[in-house]
Order: structure tokens, then C-alpha cells, then sequence
């Protein structure tokens, strides 16, 4: 009888309670997410996923962003860039090797920029490297790029995670078998459910706090609830449930964040499309919508109204919001103007993250009022992409923008919302080629008042990311230079 | 009997054909360019390209079939677009998943059905048989994801006994495995077992009007005695082919509660494979389920004739 009741307690123990010791802060951590990577070659996809828990922690590039989105050093410890702006040479620190003890010496980056920008890449990104005329391993720990033209854009552009270094001998598993060289190594993926990372022991730089860090994908919003709930997570950085964030934030044992992404969240226009070809229909849109609105609305109050598309929280960022105030009167004269006194009307696609479904909906609303019938049409991401942004198929949509600094997309003319100003291109093809800091400032400037005045686009708010952290768990970032979840400076208070 | 039987396995074989034409077919006309999905809207034309012939999408429609029933005749279903990877272990590694989540909520819906039919079906005036009726009603009511939050919100956040969701892996240990599984099991059998315990009362009752039911009353057996003795087996036959179809829907059906407890088993595989546009994984997928309906359905009509003779004449009636 004493074994029976003996194996009923072990049975209990192992099933109920995983009891945690307090005596010790943690050293492991489990970090929701919602998508889960496709596969882990960050160089071939531009699944944000893959960034989200490879990027500096498992892959490093030359240089990498920092928590304040700052181009920090990373493989490479110093540069020297040419008088002419178009050769740079990398100083690489030593003694890095990859996961699976290889060195990581000079050809390693040569490898991988020339995989990036070769003819049969498959690198999401490829045109950010194409610029790229000759790379050059000088001895193991110097590399010389030359570039066609100067850019003031490279260091940043070997920041994203489509330019880490990856391993020439390793190459062909790299969609399973991940060997960077950043300070965790992929230890499992249980596809479907999580990938664990365990720490590097012979990482080249400052060692990590953890020993271990588990990345969960949980795609259903209540779901990632009851997960930060029950303590199954200690972290959602990117929560998907914003209407349930009141409760973790009367909670002591939760913090909630809410940060800044580098999305600019926009209702797109067809620039090409009648009658947004006439820039009083443009302005009378962009008039029409009430930003505040949207944001409460649909965003639960968070989020950065924004009047053109740049960050806010870049520090060459221009307030441009006053010109698109709301103005219902004011939009209707407009269409007036234009002809339009009885309204049209027009559709409106919307993809499935609820910034776009729930905003929709009110700016469909929003639009009623002057007159826009917007009819809405639910698509998914797979269909917007073929109707939306390669057919060009549609009068107005609602999409987030999240690649970093992106504006020169709309000196694009065969961009979806085909906006084709040569002013406009004429301005970012100099601005490219600048390097000095107080004229680049000023283009830009330019160039955000450019798109404001030309009405191209309702400019609505840049995408918070809010997340929910146990408030014992410390140094994730809270913005989001790049989409990533950088645990390097993680650690748990007791 | 075996006549019979070749008669079954033809309509097998030609359903299977016919549904891999109609599975192939539909989902390569669903829009949306998998290339295009997968690089995102920085991607140069050349890049896209580039991934188009590395995935083999550039080939013509027929060549993509032949290559895909003859692989899959082998075993090898191709590679997955958006993984990047065999799709065959891929699939193998998500059964490990929801074949036994299917099989345990079998299991739970049986233990739980089967009695309570039997005793409803017994003592019927009884104030227990009504209750059993009465929330069997409510379980076929009750959306299961609903079910699936609510034991979410008892189990794992207020009691913190079980996992909230996920799934550890077998290779934790037998007890980790099915702790994963017990809330999501609970979730799927209940509207089953509702189901179930309603068909099989109602085909119990029908037996009560029968001829050998009297006889066996009349021989001396209390009515309880005379169902459980000639009434279970007799009802047995409609209970079997709703089980069949009830093991077919709790594998393909799953797709939700997988999701609500992110369960890394082939309902979520194949929502993520369609939101991704990997088309080969949709059609690989959902083929195979074709092929676990279509199997189970052949197994129980074998059994119900095995069963029942009568099948078996009615079958080279035909």
C-alpha cells in the first residue's frame, strides 16, 4: 500500500508540478512568438520569423543594430572608409569561430556577400547588396568592398539579417542545420512548437547571461494569453492580444511594454487609379480619416500618429501630422472641387493583421462620411500580394511597412501605389550617394515634406509593438530597429 | 466475402486516383505565387525567378503532377517550398502528434459514450438518463474551441495543473507526452462523445422493439439483461460506422483545437502550409487525410460485413 501511495505522489509530482527554485535567479527563459520561421536561413526569406529568433543570437553580420536602432560593430571591430565613398575596409575581430569550430575568417564574408549578390541568389534583400562591385579577403582578418557608387546607406544595409555570415562548408544544410557565430547555438526545433537554444561556450565576445532560451510559436491570440497566464512564457514581446493588455498591466507580476517597430502603417492609394490620379481626391482621403480614431479603435490606444512616411523616432523625423489634420468640411470641398460632390466609390483590401481588418473597418466608415464608399475585401497575405502589390489590383489598402528606413520605396514609380514624382527620385538617388549627416538631414526633410504634399499615401501611425514580460525578466529590447528578439542582454532579477 | 472485398478495393483505388486529379488541381489554382510569399515585397524579379526554378515552380502543370504521384507512390511527397525541406519526415514527425491525440480522444470518447448510452438506454424514466440526455445535448451545442478555452482557464491557469499548450515531445517522456494531449483530447471528445451516446441510445431503443428482445424478457431476463445481452450487439453496427467516421473528422477536424493549444500536429500543419502558400504541403496533406478517410472507411465496411452477413449478400447484390 505505502508503494501504491508513493508511485500516486511520484505520478503527481511528475504530471502537476515542475516545481521552480527560487533560490537562484534563472538562467533560462521562454519567449513567445507568433509566427513560427519557415526555416532558419535568414539569407533566403523574408520571413521576419526567421530574424525574430536568429538575429544576433544565433547569426552575426558585420555590423548589427542596437537597442536604440544605432549601427553598432559586430564580426567586423572597425572599418576605414575611402575619401570617395566607395571602398571600405573591415577590420574583423579574432578568434571567432562558428558553431561547429570552424574559423570565421575573411572568406567567410566573402562567401557570403557574394552569395547574397549573385545571379542565382534567392536573398530577399538582394537589391541592397547590389551595389556591391568587388569583394576582397585581404589575409584573415581584412575585407575591402567596393562599392559602384558611394552609399550612405551600407553600413546600415550589412545591419539586417539578410547579411549575416553563414559558413561555406555548411551551406547546403542551412535551411535545417543553423552554424552562425553568435553566443547560442540551435540545439532543437521541435517544428510546429519551439526551437531551443542553448549557450555558445567558446562565443568570441561578452558571454550571455543565459544558459538556455526556448522560443514558443503560438499563433492563437487567447492562447498566448493563457500561455502568459499560466507562466508557460515568461515573455511575448510582440503580444497579439492588445484588448486583454489592461489586465497584465493591474498585474505585479507582468510588465507591458510598448515600443516603437519600424512600421509605417499606411492606407495605401492607387496613385493610378481614377480618381486618385487627381491630388484634391488624395488630400480629401487623407483629410477624411481620423488618426486618433484608428489608433483607439483598432489599436487599443497605442501607436504614434504619423503625417508622412518616416519613423518618428528617428532623430531626422519631421512632424508633418498638422497638414493631414481632420477636416471633414474640408475634404468635402475638395471632392467637390474635383468633381466628386456625390462621393464614388472604390475598394479597399485588407490583409489579416488586425491593424488593417480592425482599421478598416472604421476607415471605411470614416470615408462614408465624406462621401467614399469603400467597399471592403478580405484577403489574405498571399492575396494581397498578387492582387494588391503585384497587380496593382485595388483603390485603397492598409499595410504596414516594416522594413527599415524605407522611404526611398516611393522614388519606386512601379511601386503598388505608383507614385512617380522625378522630383522625388531625382532626391533620393542624391541622397544615397551623401554622407555627410547635416545635408543628408536636410534631404530628408525634403523628402517627408514631399510625400506629404503630394498627399500619396494616408499616412496613419507607426506600429507599436507591445509586449507582455514577466517584470522579473530584463534587457529584451522594447523597440524594434529590426524584427529580432536579441536575448544578449537578458538576464532575471530575483 | 472475397468478391466483395475485390469490389471495395477497386472503388479504393479509383477514388484515391480521382481525389489526388481533384486535390492537385484545386489548390494550384489557388492565387498567390509561393515565390513571391516566401521573398517578400523587396525582392528583385531575378530573385524571385531564381527561387521559382530552385522550388521547380517554372515547370508546366502536368510535369509537376506525374513527379508528384510518383514520388508519392515511393514514399516521397517532395520538398516542402516554405521549409525548404522533405516533406515525407515533416509530415511523419506531425502524426507522431495528432494520430495519438486522435487515438486518446477516440478512447475518451468511447469510455465516456458507451456507458452512458447503455444506462440511458436502461433505465430511460430515470432522473440520471435525463441528465446524461440533457448534456449530451449541450456537448454537441458547445463550439469545442470554446470548451477548449474554458478547460484552458480552469486547468492551466487557475489550477496550474496541465500545460496551457504546446507539446514537449515523446522523447521527454512517456507522462509529458500525454499531459500535452489530455486537455486537447477532452476538448475534441466531447462533442463526440455527445454524438455518440445520442446514435447509440436511439439504436438501442430500437432494438427494444424487436423479437429476440421479447423473447429474451419472456425466457426470464430483466429488461437490463435482455440490452445488454442482445440489445449492445445488435446496435453495435450503426455505433461502428459512426466511430469510423468519427476517427476520420477527429484527425482531420483537429485543425482548431490544435491551433487554440498550438499543438504542433497536421491541422496546424496544413493552416500554416495554405496561409504560406506551400502548395505541395497543402495537396501532400491533404491527400493523406483523403487516404485515412477513404482507408477507415473501407476498414469498417470489411468489419461491419465481417459482423453482419447480411452486408456481405447485399454487396454481391449490387
Amino acid at each position: 500500500m505505502r508503494n501504491i501511495i508513493r508511485l500516486f505522489i511520484l505520478l503527481m509530482v511528475s504530471l502537476g508540478l515542475a516545481l521552480p527554485s527560487w533560490a537562484e535567479a534563472r538562467r533560462d527563459i521562454t519567449i513567445g512568438l507568433q509566427l513560427e520561421p519557415p526555416h532558419l536561413d535568414p539569407t533566403s526569406a523574408a520571413a521576419g520569423a526567421i530574424d525574430q529568433v536568429l538575429y544576433a543570437n544565433v547569426y552575426e553580420g558585420l555590423t548589427r543594430f542596437g537597442a536604440d536602432g544605432a549601427i553598432n560593430p559586430a564580426l567586423a571591430s572597425s572599418w576605414v572608409i575611402s575619401a570617395d565613398g566607395k571602398t571600405y575596409t573591415f577590420t574583423l575581430n579574432k578568434g571567432v569561430t562558428f558553431h561547429n569550430g570552424d574559423a570565421m575568417t575573411a572568406a567567410d564574408v566573402k562567401f557570403s556577400l557574394d552569395r547574397a549578390r549573385s545571379e542565382d541568389s534567392t536573398n530577399a534583400q538582394k537589391a541592397l547588396y547590389a551595389g556591391i562591385t568587388d569583394v576582397k579577403a585581404e589575409g584573415d582578418h581584412t575585407v575591402v568592398i567596393t562599392l559602384d557608387a558611394p552609399n550612405g546607406q551600407f553600413l546600415f544595409n550589412l545591419a539586417w539579417g539578410d547579411a549575416v555570415i553563414v559558413n561555406k562548408n555548411t551551406i547546403d544544410a542551412i535551411t535545417t542545420d543553423a552554424n552562425g557565430t553568435g553566443p547560442f547555438m540551435v540545439d532543437r526545433w521541435i517544428k510546429g512548437d519551439r526551437i531551443n537554444l542553448v549557450k555558445n561556450p567558446t562565443y568570441w565576445g561578452d558571454a550571455v547571461q543565459l544558459d538556455q532560451a526556448t522560443f514558443r510559436f503560438i499563433v492563437d491570440p487567447s492562447a498566448s494569453f493563457a500561455a502568459m497566464m499560466a507562466g508557460d512564457v515568461d515573455a511575448f514581446p510582440g503580444y497579439p492580444a492588445p484588448e486583454t493588455l489592461i489586465q497584465f498591466e493591474s498585474d505585479d507580476r507582468f510588465r507591458v511594454t510598448s515600443g516603437s517597430t519600424e512600421g509605417e502603417t499606411i492606407l495605401a492609394i492607387n496613385n493610378k487609379a481614377e480618381p486618385f490620379t487627381d491630388l484634391r481626391v488624395r488630400k480629401a482621403v487623407a483629410l477624411a480619416i481620423n488618426r486618433q480614431d484608428i489608433i483607439d479603435g483598432a489599436m487599443f490606444g497605442f501607436g504614434v500618429p504619423i503625417g508622412t512616411h518616416f519613423a518618428p523616432h528617428h532623430p531626422d523625423y519631421l512632424d508633418l501630422t498638422a497638414q493631414s489634420a481632420h477636416d471633414i468640411a474640408a475634404a468635402k470641398a475638395l471632392l467637390d472641387e474635383a468633381g466628386y460632390a456625390e462621393g464614388f466609390e472604390t475598394t479597399l483590401k485588407l490583409p489579416p493583421p488586425s491593424y488593417a481588418r480592425r482599421g478598416g473597418e472604421i476607415i471605411a466608415a470614416q470615408l462614408a462620411q465624406v462621401g467614399i464608399r469603400a467597399e471592403i475585401i478580405t484577403v489574405e497575405w498571399a492575396q494581397w500580394l498578387e492582387q494588391v502589390f503585384r497587380g496593382k489590383d485595388y483603390g485603397l489598402t492598409i499595410v504596414s511597412h516594416t522594413e527599415p528606413f524605407d522611404i526611398g520605396i516611393y522614388a519606386r514609380p512601379d511601386y503598388y501605389f505608383q507614385y512617380d514624382n522625378p522630383a522625388f527620385q531625382d532626391l533620393i538617388k542624391a541622397l544615397s550617394a551623401e554622407s555627410d549627416p547635416a545635408k543628408r538631414r536636410t534631404m530628408l526633410h525634403q523628402a517627408q515634406t514631399m510625400l506629404a504634399d503630394d498627399y500619396v499615401n494616408g499616412f496613419l501611425f507607426q506600429l507599436p509593438q507591445t509586449g507582455v514580460i514577466n517584470a522579473k525578466v530584463n534587457g529584451l529590447w522594447e523597440n524594434a530597429p529590426t524584427q529580432a528578439t536579441d536575448l544578449t542582454a537578458v538576464y532575471w532579477t530575483e | 466475402m472475397l468478391s466483395f472485398i475485390t469490389k471495395k478495393i477497386v472503388m479504393l483505388g479509383v477514388s484515391l486516383v480521382l481525389s489526388s486529379l481533384i486535390i492537385f488541381a484545386v489548390i494550384e489554382v489557388i492565387p498567390g505565387d509561393p515565390a513571391l510569399y516566401m521573398l517578400g515585397i523587396n525582392a528583385s524579379d531575378d530573385t524571385l525567378a531564381a527561387l521559382r526554378l530552385e522550388l521547380g515552380l517554372d515547370q508546366h502543370f502536368t510535369t509537376r503532377y506525374m513527379r508528384w504521384i510518383s514520388g508519392m507512390l515511393s514514399g516521397d511527397f517532395g520538398q516542402s517550398y516554405a521549409y525548404r525541406a522533405p516533406i515525407t519526415p515533416i509530415i511523419i514527425d506531425r502524426l507522431h502528434v495528432s494520430a495519438p491525440l486522435a487515438g486518446f480522444a477516440l478512447l475518451l470518447t468511447v469510455i465516456a459514450a458507451f456507458p452512458a448510452a447503455i444506462y440511458a438506454a436502461a433505465k430511460p424514466k430515470n432522473f440520471l438518463s435525463k441528465a446524461i440526455m440533457t448534456i449530451s445535448q449541450i456537448g454537441i451545442a458547445i463550439p469545442n474551441f470554446w470548451f477548449a478555452i474554458i478547460l484552458v482557464f480552469i486547468f492551466a491557469i487557475s489550477l496550474g495543473l496541465l500545460p496551457s499548450g504546446g507539446f514537449a515531445g515523446w522523447d521527454n517522456g512517456l507522462a509529458v507526452g500525454l499531459r500535452g494531449l489530455i486537455l486537447p483530447a477532452i476538448a475534441l471528445a466531447l462533442p463526440q462523445a455527445a454524438i455518440l451516446a445520442r446514435i447509440m441510445r436511439t439504436a438501442l431503443n430500437e432494438t427494444l422493439g424487436e423479437d429476440y428482445i421479447r423473447t429474451a424478457r419472456a425466457k426470464g431476463m430483466t429488461h437490463t439483461q435482455a440490452l445488454l445481452k442482445h440489445g449492445v450487439k445488435n446496435a453495435f453496427l450503426p455505433v461502428l460506422t459512426i466511430m469510423g467516421m468519427q476517427f476520420s473528422f477527429l484527425l482531420a477536424g483537429a485543425i482548431i483545437i490544435e491551433n487554440v493549444f498550438t499543438l504542433p500536429g497536421i491541422g496546424r500543419l496544413i493552416f500554416q502550409a495554405i496561409a504560406q502558400r506551400d502548395l505541395i504541403m497543402v495537396e501532400s496533406v491533404v491527400f493523406l487525410l483523403v487516404v485515412a478517410v477513404i482507408t477507415v472507411t473501407f476498414i469498417i465496411d470489411i468489419l461491419a460485413a465481417l459482423i453482419d452477413p447480411r452486408l456481405r449478400q447485399q454487396g454481391r447484390g449490387r
